[in-house]
């Protein structure tokens, strides 16, 4: 039962903190709610299609389907997330005040509500798929239905906790700080997200590898110790890195620093001159 | 006539030509009754592998590595391919994300 709840926690984790960053990232965007809500779903139906269709995605690309599959799901995601923080760029001043003053006002623009719904759903198929076939795997095992339903419920209820928790955490923050703090959030997400990309394109052959180990800090601290895990969710840890991963990490990294400084100072110009 | 998006041309022509410069024949681990075989797999440093995990078993596995940054479902009685290195000589631990006890290594050494 402890096994399955381990498991378990551990995909739920990762689905669970990417929900609450983007929850707190859009605080004060409307109807976001509902939009997050959406990607669930999706992403819920999403995991129970590749988990049936897993075989036939394994064997595809010989042999490489998944890893390609994972990557361009990931890659998605990443171009969200640096959507969503571009938008914030230009728009976080009138957000904190929508914050301050419920109601009052409505946000122009684009809201990048579909961007939100995509990221979620990215997050909640990858690792619900994941989750999907390890229960499968444990319930055709045989082991006994109970144990390892009551397991499922408290690793699933851990994850969401952990989730909740964070995103607590971040209501805590001050108004002031609060959007630039949830832009550093969503900036270090998606690195972390592109390096996990490149390792997969890397794992396909499709991109060297460019010195595999450059470090090893896996003795300081461990990716399979909790504190290692939430670090590699949040902020991309990997204790042994290759050079394609932080070669990727660095570049999406500077590229939505770039793009989050100059396109909305070239808006502002677009809209000054008139 | 329906023709295929140019990306997953490029993805096909990309994977094959990786496949093809590939330098040595697969080296290969198999999951055999909730076990890997070989728990230790020897490879030479300094050179990429196309690595083959078999999965034997009827259930579903997950061959994982954060030594490695890898990370793949092997469906029941199915395999998939897995490309490693070139690695520096060391141990790289790797393991069956779906069954915690399922552990094995990769010992890399100078050729």
């Amino acid at each position: 039962m402890l096994g399955t709840a381990v498991i378990v926690f551990r995909e739920v984790l990762e689905a669970s903190l990417i929900v609450a960053i983007v929850l707190g990232a859009s605080r004060g965007i409307p109807k976001r709610g509902q939009w997050v809500a959406g990607g669930i779903l999706i992403g819920v139906a999403g995991a129970g299609v590749v988990a049936a269709f897993a075989g036939e995605l394994a064997q595809s690309l010989s042999g490489n389907g998944q890893a390609i599959f994972n990557a361009i799901i990931l890659s998605l995601a990443v171009a969200m997330l640096a959507w969503h923080n571009i938008w914030m760029q230009r728009h976080g001043k009138e957000m904190a005040a929508h914050v301050t003053a419920i109601g009052n006002g409505v946000i122009q623009g684009d809201r990048p509500v579909l961007a939100l719904a995509a990221i979620v759903a990215a997050a909640v198929m990858r690792e619900g798929s994941e989750l999907v076939l390890f229960l499968w795997a444990v319930a055709a095992s045989g082991a006994t239905s109970l144990p390892m339903t009551a397991g499922a419920a408290v690793g699933l209820g851990g994850g969401i906790a952990v989730g909740g928790l964070l995103y607590r955490g971040l209501l805590r923050i001050p108004l002031r700080y609060f959007f630039r703090a949830t832009a550093w959030l969503v900036l270090l997400l998606a690195a972390g997200l592109a390096a996990q990309a490149a390792a997969f394109l890397n794992q396909a052959g499709l991109l060297p590898a460019l010195g595999t180990g450059l470090w090893d800090t896996s003795s300081i601290l461990s990716q399979h110790s909790i504190f290692g895990q939430l670090l590699h969710i949040l902020v991309g840890y990997t204790a042994r890195p290759s050079g394609i991963q932080v070669l990727f990490y660095v570049t999406t990294l500077a590229s939505i620093l770039g793009l989050m400084k100059w396109i909305p100072s070239r808006h502002n110009q677009v809209v000054g001159s008139y | 006539m329906v023709r295929p998006p140019f990306i997953v041309l490029l993805l096909g022509v990309l994977t094959a030509a990786a496949a093809a410069a590939a330098e040595p024949g697969p080296a290969l681990i198999s999951i055999t009754q909730r076990q890997f075989a070989p728990q230790e797999l020897q490879l030479p440093a300094g050179v990429k592998v196309r690595l083959l995990v078999k999965n034997t078993d009827a259930l579903p596995a997950e061959f994982e590595s954060y030594d490695l940054s890898r990370e793949v479902i092997v469906p029941p009685h199915g395999s998939v391919t897995v490309f490693i290195g070139p690695l520096a000589p060391g141990k790289y631990q790797f393991f069956n994300d779906f069954n915690p006890d399922t552990k094995g290594w990769i010992v890399v050494t100078k050729p």
